[in-house]
């Protein structure tokens, strides 16, 4: 039997690697080594969403109509009975109340949505926060960051197929925007829109975006994505034997085809069960577009909240200007183009900032503790604690209405916590890191509190503190400290003014606003002294009443240190 | 942590034979899993994976069965219930999978770390050399360098040739580019004020003291594209007490009786401004919560918007109906940069 099988897949790989040479790469990647970490897995998720987004999305542009033309609705959903409305608000409906699994294909579809914008965020959060960016990594998070804004594309041009009002208000949201950029603003609406908002081609040209250009993009640049990550070996968390030099975890095969592969139909479990309990985007209470009504407390998707909220809080009075003739509307420019772009550029352009500051040209494998570069930390929780800021001003009106406060002092509050948010932010952030910093070198000093207090003889108590095994401590000691850069002086040695010091003086200024606060790892010397700190007072058998030979070994009076572990591995849970 | 020792801030005292930094102590000793070290245990593993990916077969069977058993119906009760019990179905035969493959991976699979070099990735020099060379040597066999006129031929000729796909999809894909519909409406004199949707012409009479109403110009269906028009016709329409209304000189006349009419178009990004307060005669936009004051010329009162909206002139016509004066004396909606062309 297993030798029929086995024969089978022999004759079966022949063929294969006669046509294609494919053994080469089974040799090669089979048994690829993975890192492990739950953090690795956000990016997955974001795949695996993307390929649930497909198959649904291919079950719904079977039965979807992507047409504008007018038609009357008949069907078993009697509130819209006979009502106009455009075909593919009509097929629509049709999928929701006919095609069995219709609506469980569009809960789907539209849950994987937000989910892979969600997981996208977050994969670049982790990506971000570790320095998964340095170099060899820089143009993979450039490639990440395009993605990030096809799936906005994505996820805009789908939310607004169906044709329904709420999309509806969305997309003159839309054309408003564009009309605001100066000097191309109308001829960018009439592009979109084929003429005057909604004219009757936006849904076809939707359409064609949102199956077509922008999956196929995405797709394209998933394997471009995923081919970098295999050229480059995926980074891995700091712990002992693990080096810029090596990639420390478990083979392709058969553990992340188990491992991933798994995680893929978890991923679709966990969707088709949102899809099955949890109602979304029910089109057929909204009606179809029309250009007169509007509900309130109408929110966009979580992902465009920010940009709705940004629109929210600007303040509009004087805020119109005249330039001769025409008109620049900074009240709707400045939420709607300039806030994100500064943002995305800040987001997109990070890696080349901090290699920058940094001066560093070395390959970086292995990730960095967040709290172990506290400036980037600070700075990212501040960015992101803006873009909350107008995430949550992007619902004002449900959060006034839940909580009943003044939505006005609502708006007030939220405009000057967007300035001063991140500035806080900022500072709490890297005061936290330092702290963690700070905490790190005391429990590499003096060792876990084991809560056992003794007493001696003479009547003095003191807490037993066990040492850190040499893994637990490296972790905390194996980081390269960033210092602030120095540079060479005006003038070389022969007094001629040097070319590049201006530049070089800049890049030393903002290496000391990154570098300057900043804990040192410790060193063998200062762990020494440190033990040989509490000597005087060291347990010794002379006046200790407790049995001397229990506390050597294992344990120190008072976080002094008798001796290490003689196998240097004493397990602690709280580090594993 | 008693105080003399809890300063981490120690200056190193002891053995200048210390090396600078800790090293690394290389790879922490592999622990046993439960299944590894009791065959009871790992027996039990296998058998929690067996249950998963039968639970998986269960429920791909349960999709079925519901599929079949269940349809969609009439009613938004038994729709919600074939979701309900497809996705459920479908929930159990993915995370099924899903679940007993990952179990398997953690509890019986090899769990021994392995390490892999990495190698840098910059190529050598010698390759790299190479390269050049090889790209030089290309150069060299096409002649480019030395050929001036046809380096410049063919430039252009790349240059040019993307235009025959961009001009005619650039000239055809804004319909005619004619963006002064921006400025007008189909609202003229003597339009009679109908309201939204049913397209009922509305009597001055009927407008009730302290009443809203969602007014279309009357011949909007009669439009070649009359969501277009819709679009930018909209208006909203309210009556006050005449006392309470401050008219701007230049305006008077065109309200009637304490009624007047506003474009219903936010002057910011062009939401509907559809809440009104009756009260404050405020209107606010749900969308950015820009706030008008319908009793003094639509003047922003809160918000992100800059400008009023623009107010539809009105009077009655013989037979006692509302009807506009003009069209309105401003492009309706969102700014835009010629819109005071």
């Amino acid at each position: 039997m297993t030798t029929t099988i086995e024969r089978g897949a022999a004759a079966g790989a022949d063929y294969l690697d006669q046509r294609t040479g494919v053994g080469a790469a089974v040799k090669g990647f089979a048994r690829k080594i993975f890192p492990d970490h739950w953090s690795f897995l956000l990016g997955e998720v974001a795949l695996y969403s993307f390929v649930v987004l497909l198959i649904s999305g291919v079950f719904l542009t079977l039965f979807f109509v992507p047409s504008m033309a007018e038609t009357h609705y008949e069907g078993p959903w009697a509130a819209m009975n006979g009502v106009e409305m455009s075909e593919a608000f009509a097929s629509t409906l049709r999928l929701s109340f006919e095609v069995r699994g219709g609506l469980l294909m569009r809960q789907i579809h539209h849950w994987a949505a937000l989910i892979f914008m969600a997981s996208i965020v977050t994969h670049m959060m982790r990506v971000f926060f570790t320095g998964a960016f340095r170099k060899p990594r820089e143009l993979n998070w450039l490639v990440g960051f395009v993605l990030m804004i096809l799936g906005l594309l994505a996820g805009f041009s789908g939310y607004s197929l169906p044709d329904d009002v709420l999309s509806g208000n969305g997309l003159r949201i839309t054309d408003g925007v564009v009309r605001s950029i100066p000097i191309l603003g109308s001829y960018l609406s009439y592009f979109i829109f084929g003429g005057e908002f909604p004219g009757q081609d936006l849904i076809p040209r939707l359409f064609t975006v949102h199956v077509l250009l922008v999956p196929a993009l995405i797709l394209a640049l998933i394997v471009v994505h995923l081919l970098m990550v295999v050229i480059h070996k995926h980074t891995q968390y700091p712990g002992s034997g693990r080096t810029d030099k090596n990639v420390v975890g478990f083979p392709l095969f058969p553990v992340y085809v188990a491992k991933a592969g798994g995680f893929f139909f978890v991923v679709f479990g966990i969707i088709a069960l949102m899809g099955a309990t949890m109602t979304i985007n029910p089109v057929w209470n909204y009606g179809p577009y029309d250009p007169s009504p509007v509900s309130a407390g109408a929110q966009p998707d979580w992902y465009m909240l920010f940009l709705e909220g940004a629109l929210r809080l600007m303040p509009g009075q004087g805020m119109e200007w005249g330039i001769g003739d025409y008109t620049l509307s900074l009240n709707v420019l400045i939420p709607a183009v300039v806030v994100p772009g500064i943002l995305f550029s800040l987001l997109a352009l990070y890696p080349f900032v901090e290699a920058f500051v940094t001066g560093d040209r070395k390959e970086h494998h292995v990730l960095d503790r967040p709290r172990n570069r506290p400036f980037r930390t600070a700075f990212g929780v501040a960015v992101l604690t803006a873009f909350l800021v107008l995430v949550v001003a992007g619902s004002n009106d449900l959060v006034a209405a839940h909580f009943y406060m003044s939505l006005n002092d609502l708006i007030r509050v939220f405009r000057v916590l967007f300035f001063v948010g991140p500035v806080l932010a900022f500072v709490i952030t890297k005061r936290i890191c330092l702290s963690l910093q700070r905490k790190d070198r005391e429990l590499v000093l003096h060792g876990h509190e084991t809560g056992r207090i003794v007493r001696f003889a003479h009547g003095e108590y003191i807490e037993v503190h066990k040492p850190l095994d040499q893994h637990e401590r490296w972790l905390r000691v194996g980081y390269e400290p960033e210092r602030p850069l120095e540079i060479a002086g005006p003038v070389d040695s022969r007094g001629v003014r040097r070319k590049g010091y201006r530049v070089d003086k800049f890049r030393q200024r903002v290496s000391k606003a990154f570098f300057e606060d900043r804990i040192e790892p410790v060193t063998p010397a200062e762990l020494a002294a440190a033990h040989s700190h509490g000597a005087h007072d060291q347990l010794d058998a002379g006046h200790a009443p407790t049995p001397t030979r229990e506390l050597e070994g294992t344990a120190t009076g008072g976080g002094r240190t008798l001796a290490e572990p003689a196998d240097g591995s004493a397990p602690d849970a709280r580090n594993r | 942590m008693t105080d003399h020792n809890s300063s981490t801030d120690l200056t190193p005292r002891a053995g200048a034979n210390l090396p600078e930094r800790f090293s690394d102590p290389g790879h922490a000793p592999h622990k046993l899993r439960r299944a590894d070290v009791d065959p009871a245990a790992n027996k039990r593993a296998e058998r929690q994976v067996v249950f998963l990916f039968a639970l998986s077969v269960i429920g791909t069977i349960g999709f079925l069965v519901a599929y079949v058993m269940v349809p969609p119906g009439e009613t938004v009760a038994s729709m919600r219930l074939s979701n309900l019990l497809l996705g459920l179905g479908l929930f159990l035969g993915m995370f099924g999978i899903g679940a007993a493959a990952v179990h398997w991976a953690k509890t019986l699979m090899n769990d021994r770390e392995r390490t892999e070099e990495r190698h840098t990735l910059i190529s050598s020099e010698e390759t790299r050399n190479a390269a050049v060379q090889e790209l030089k040597d290309g150069v060299e066999d096409s002649g480019i360098a030395r050929r001036g006129v046809l380096k410049g031929a063919m430039v252009s000729a790349l240059a040019l040739a993307p235009l025959s796909i961009a001009v005619p999809l650039i000239g055809e894909v804004g319909e005619d580019w004619d963006i002064s519909k921006f400025k007008h409406t189909i609202w003229r004199k003597g339009t009679r004020l109908a309201s939204d949707p049913s397209g009922r012409p509305i009597r001055a009479a009927e407008v009730t003291m302290g009443s809203a109403f969602h007014v279309i110009p009357e011949d909007l269906d009669e439009q070649e594209h009359p969501l277009d028009e819709k679009a930018k016709a909209i208006v909203l329409m309210v009556r006050m007490d005449p006392r309470d209304l401050k008219e701007a000189p230049d305006r008077e006349g065109w309200s009637y009786e304490g009624i007047v009419a506003y474009s219903k178009v936010c002057t910011h990004v062009g939401c509907p401004v559809a809440l009104y307060e009756q009260q404050t005669h405020h209107l606010l936009c749900p969308c950015h919560q820009s706030t008008f004051d319908l009793a003094d010329g639509a003047r922003v009162v809160f918000g992100p918007a800059n400008r009023p909206l623009p107010q539809l002139p009105i009077t009655i016509d013989d037979e006692g109906y509302l009807v506009a004066q003009s069209d309105f004396h401003e492009p309706i909606g969102p700014s835009y940069w010629e819109r005071l062309k």
